[in-house]
């Protein structure tokens, strides 16, 4: 069996390196899309307001029962055809709309489930003094749900790093992209890919501890 | 607070599915006159505080608070927020904003209701926190009192929207026995401010010694109501003589 060249991955680890903003921007983005779309998403289904409330029920439908690869290829050829003024999108707009739509079709869920978690003595008190909906959603409702949804949202950030690695097939030069053209001209694809592996696993790690530590302050979150 | 402000309830009905848990009730409040509602469990005592504020909908009935009306058979959203404005509720549970602290839970329904400026918010809390003796405690969540502060003030909140009417919902049942003590003498206090108020409670003693008229329900309907000492001492109807046998 031929080694590992330590050396090479060595060589290569800068150059990757200068990739992750792009996945992290990206996936930014496409997170901070995701949760304002979601929390709209979930809302609408909790106030259950007619024919939207079934068009959300399709678009979550679709968008959980459909592979995430589909959809990107999906907005990459298809955006342009329905509006004809995008002769062309690019790659990075194509994954970050992709990801958005997905990723908020499953976060509605999760923040619909957190926001019926809240408790519904809190729901009558504010009812009881007269609030407008909107405001004891934004008030009273929603920063309760953001603690019990805290959590789980933050596995869909790091679900959707890992998932921008898809835009390299929209031809976009990200981590994985950067790593299969250097590969291309040395033929050390095992390294370059490991490279690669490396560093989301570094990311994920990292994001987890920060999840560890958020987790623990939301516990203690309106206690004292 | 309107200093003239007549209550009145015609004709309420509701039900829960097949159960008819109101079957017509009929109500008058003079302005300042504190009522007692008593009478055995399950017999709609809640959801009648619960109907006047509109958390639960009646099917039929009309509330009318001084030039307010609201009639279940023509209500809009915008009646019903004006009639929680003219009302404020006391939960048995509390029911405090689990993320706000104790002077955020008063000063929400001022800022957020009444549109008083953050500031004028803070001076009535805290004059209020005073009142109910948590000045002390004005920073802290909910979850850090005990059950006789939260009521106090789940109280104070009440107290701070000024309402031409109190619905209290027994607001010592939930408490350790310790805490009842100091939740029924702010609600004295309450009382003896006049302020215009509907409580149900299984504190007979209570019952009598604040309120102006006592009011007894069962199956959905006033069966009998009249002053404090009638009801107590001479109850006319035979189920209202059964149920304060077993109460007391
Ligand atoms: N949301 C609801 N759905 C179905 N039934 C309900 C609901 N709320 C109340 N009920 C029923 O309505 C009836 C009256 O309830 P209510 O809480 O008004 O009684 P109560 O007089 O306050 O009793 P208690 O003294 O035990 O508090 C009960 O039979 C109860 O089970
Ligand atoms: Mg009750």
């Amino acid at each position: 069996m031929q080694g590992i060249d330590w050396a090479y991955m060595a060589e290569l680890a800068p150059i990757i390196l200068r990739y992750v903003p792009l996945t992290l921007t990206m996936a930014s983005i496409a997170m901070v899309c995701a949760l304002v779309l979601s929390v709209l998403l979930a809302i609408i289904r909790i106030q259950r307001v007619p024919v939207v409330d079934w068009a959300v029920g399709l678009f979550i439908s679709f968008f959980r029962g459909t592979p995430l690869l589909v959809q990107l290829f999906l907005f990459y050829y298809g955006l342009p055809r329905i509006f004809a003024s995008l002769t062309q999108i690019d790659g990075i707009t194509a994954a970050i709309i992709g990801l958005t739509l997905h990723f908020s079709a499953y976060m509605a869920e999760s923040i619909r489930g957190a926001i019926l978690g809240v408790d519904r003595s809190q729901w009558e008190a504010a009812e009881s003094l007269g609030m407008t909906r909107a405001r004891m959603l934004r008030r009273i409702i929603l920063p309760q749900a953001a603690r019990i949804a805290a959590p789980t949202l933050l596995n869909y950030f790091i679900d959707m790093i890992k998932s921008t690695s898809l835009a390299f097939t929209l031809g976009v030069t990200e981590m994985m992209g950067a790593a299969q053209k250097e590969a291309a001209g040395s033929f050390l694809y095992l390294e370059a890919f490991l490279v690669v592996a490396l560093m989301y696993w570094i990311i994920v790690e990292a994001l987890s501890f920060v999840q560890r530590i958020l987790e623990r302050r939301m516990q203690r979150a309106f206690q004292r | 607070m309107n200093a003239d402000c007549e209550i009145s309830v015609t004709g309420l009905r509701k039900s829960f599915g097949p159960l008819t848990v109101l079957n017509g009730i009929d109500l008058r409040l003079k302005a300042g006159e504190r009522v007692a509602i008593i009478g055995p469990s399950g017999t709609g005592k809640s959801t009648l505080l619960r109907c006047m504020n509109y958390l639960d909908r009646p099917e039929a009935g009309v509330i009318r608070i001084g030039d307010l009306t609201v009639d279940a058979a023509t209500v809009t959203r915008q009646q019903i927020l004006a009639l929680r404005r003219r009302t404020s509720f006391v939960f048995q549970h509390y029911a405090l904003f689990a993320n706000k602290t104790a002077r955020e839970n008063i000063t929400e329904g001022l800022i957020g209701v009444r549109g008083i400026p953050l500031a004028e918010a803070n001076r009535r809390a805290d004059r209020i926190l005073a009142d109910i003796g948590l000045s002390d405690k004005a920073g802290s969540y909910p979850a850090a009192l005990s059950g006789g502060q939260q009521q106090r003030v789940g109280i104070g909140r009440a107290m701070a929207m000024e309402s031409d009417l109190m619905l209290f919902d027994e607001p010592t049942s939930a408490l350790d026995p310790e805490w009842v003590g100091e939740v029924l003498d702010l609600i004295r206090r309450v009382a003896d401010g006049r302020q215009t108020m509907l409580i149900v409670t299984h504190e007979m003693q209570f019952a009598r010694e604040i309120a102006d008229r006592i009011v007894f329900m069962e199956g959905g309907r006033i069966v009998e109501q009249g002053p404090p000492a009638q009801i107590f001492d001479n109850p006319r109807d035979e189920r209202t003589r059964a149920f304060l046998r077993r109460v007391g």
